[in-house]
């Protein structure tokens, strides 16, 4: 068995998702590679060397890959594939959007958004936002896998010394350009990877009530901010805040959740939290179901209370 | 131009989806099932290209049982000019759907799919992808914004970290995020239009497309609950418990 594991980098950095889909790659056993694919991205790449159990990295450098369009990386890997057994990235947004396309060519079903591996051919993956797990069985020659980062702990950063390998052309479609794009700057920890999660809901109010309420709180306990889908169609924040069956995944060590009632599309994205704090005002929220400590108050007094206290 | 729209049926968002007894599958006898959410944005997005000019005819497609039938109603009383059932009792995976729709859009000259980024039900998120690589189209996943010209189609992408804003050659298949649009209801003279308007049936053998499933269930199972915690009736006790008994701050 050989894998290919798809790196998730910002082509100069590589990303904490890459350690944790390799620990999913080390989980199905087997020689693992790492395709580290963009433009100037050889620190990625060196990065990904000292990665532990990986033998190879290979590394596409090319114009044609700056911008993670989804048709070159999906042809690029499409003509690596037959190679390797297993083909796993991690399910962002760059995996969600060329996998597939992978998987197309091949003529093989994508398993998305695993969370475990029973077997080199059986993966666990949840459905119905999360309510229920489905286990599947395929017996396609190749596996296309796209892993929920926060279901695999992330391996060491080093141990290994895989060969570098360079792929020398690669093909431009010309089907896509990027014209621009808008990254929030944030002196905050990632959202995905943060070991503590301030999340807001319609109860904040308004914009402005969870920039004073949630801001401060956050920064004592050096957290991510994170939204329900009803904080971010209201305007309080941008969209890539929400977190939930479609949209973020999170699994922080400690998840505060303000004025969010607790719908299942929101828990689907944080009940694998280890701590949950709910503070709502209605004893009745479906948050409470999930919190390990629910406090039934007002935010508007209870959230600048909690900051004061910390 | 015609647009394409895929609308599947789905297990109403609102209602929480149950294992079989036998956890060989969901627990759907009974409940309400309503259009998937991402593809009345999709359907949503096709009728207001149609209203300024942008395209002629806007034809929803659904691939299932009989029942789709009723989702294909609802599309033609929210607008679609006509429906294309592909009607089967099997299961069908995305890679199948995904092939029954390259079909349909190669015999209606399609020049733009329109559909949702994931289905509520699977949560799989592939189809339209796996469309676009199929007809060798351009794609442009998780669309907060369209705006089409001649040949191409200027898109805003909901990407992790932020948006960014791609310009893709037309024919393409662009999939919808949540804030793409806010859809339109049903009215009761629409709905009862409907009726009236074209519903083609169609099979997976008579499109010649093998349809067999890939991925074999083995079992469905409820995920680990979490324990039910306590509640806390001060912030002062809220801060003891999370430094002194769950130690993480
Ligand atoms: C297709 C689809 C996908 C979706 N995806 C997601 C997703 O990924 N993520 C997501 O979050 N949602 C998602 N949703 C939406 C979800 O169904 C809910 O509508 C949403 O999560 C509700 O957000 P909320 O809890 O902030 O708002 P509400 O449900 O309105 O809850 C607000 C809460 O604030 C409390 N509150 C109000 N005032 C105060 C106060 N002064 N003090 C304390 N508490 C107060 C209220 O008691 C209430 O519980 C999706 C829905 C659909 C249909």
């Amino acid at each position: 068995m050989t894998i290919l594991v798809i790196a998730e980098h910002d082509h100069r950095h590589l990303k904490s998702a890459t350690r944790h889909v390799l620990s999913a790659a080390h989980a199905v056993g087997g020689d693992v590679h790492i395709l580290v694919a963009g433009h100037s991205c050889s620190p990625a790449a060196e990065a990904a060397r000292t990665l532990p159990g990986v033998t190879q990295v290979l590394l596409a450098d090319h114009v044609s890959l700056t911008a993670d369009g989804a048709e070159n990386l999906g042809h690029l890997v499409l003509r690596l594939a037959p190679s390797y057994t297993h083909i796993l990235s991690a399910s962002s947004a760059v995996g969600k959007s060329f996998m597939p396309r992978v998987a197309a060519l091949l003529d093989v079903a994508q398993i998305s958004d695993i969370v475990r591996v029973d077997a080199t051919d059986t993966f666990t993956r949840p459905i119905y936002a999360g309510a229920l797990w489905a286990t599947v069985h395929t017996q396609d020659p190749i596996k296309v896998v796209t892993v929920r980062v926060t279901a695999f702990e992330a391996c060491a950063e080093t141990g290994g010394h895989a060969a570098l390998t360079p792929i020398p052309e690669v093909a431009e479609s010309g089907l896509s350009t990027r014209q621009s794009i808008a990254l929030s700057v944030s002196t905050r920890p990632e959202l995905e990877g943060a070991r503590v999660v301030v999340s807001g809901g319609r109860g904040l109010g308004s914009a402005e009530r969870y920039k004073e309420l949630l801001e401060p709180l956050a920064d004592k306990l050096q957290a991510a901010l994170g939204a329900s889908r009803a904080a971010v169609d209201l305007g309080y924040v941008p969209n890539d805040y929400q977190v939930g069956q479609t949209g973020k995944i999170v699994a922080p060590d400690l998840y505060i959740a303000v004025g969010i009632s607790g719908a299942i599309q929101h828990l689907a994205g944080m009940k694998s939290a280890r701590v949950i704090v709910a503070i709502n005002s209605d004893p009745e929220a479906a948050i409470f179901t999930v919190a390990d400590y629910g406090l039934v108050a007002d935010l508007n007094s209870a959230v600048p209370e909690l900051t004061a206290a910390l | 131009m015609k647009i394409l729209v895929p609308v599947k049926r789905v297990l109403d968002y609102n209602i929480k989806a149950r294992a079989k007894a036998d956890g060989l599958g969901v627990e759907l006898a009974g409940l309400k099932m309503a259009m998937n959410p991402f593809d009345e944005i999709a359907l949503e997005e096709a009728l207001r290209l149609k209203e300024r000019g942008a395209a002629t005819e806007v034809i929803a497609v659904s691939c299932g049982a009989i029942a789709c039938q009723d989702t294909l109603r609802t599309a033609l009383a929210l607008g679609a000019d006509r429906a294309i059932l592909v009607s089967t009792e099997c299961e069908l995976q995305p890679l199948a759907v995904a092939k029954l729709l390259r079909v349909l859009v190669n015999r209606e000259e399609a020049g733009l799919v329109i559909c949702g980024k994931q289905a509520i039900d699977d949560d799989a998120g592939q189809t339209g992808q796996i469309l676009a690589a199929l007809l060798g189209w351009s794609q442009a996943t998780f669309a907060s914004q369209v705006t089409l010209e001649a040949n191409h189609a200027t898109v805003t992408r909901e990407i992790d970290g932020g948006l960014e804003t791609i310009v893709v050659q037309m024919p393409a298949v662009i999939t919808t995020d949540l804030r793409l649009n806010e859809p339109r209801y049903a009215t009761l003279p629409n709905i009862m239009k409907a009726k009236k308007k074209p519903l083609e049936t169609v099979t997976p053998d008579a499109l010649n497309v093998d349809i067999a499933p890939r991925l074999m269930l083995i079992k469905v199972v409820e995920p680990p609950a979490r324990v039910a915690g306590i509640r806390v009736a001060t912030v002062a006790e809220l801060v003891d418990k999370l430094k002194n008994e769950a130690r993480v701050i």
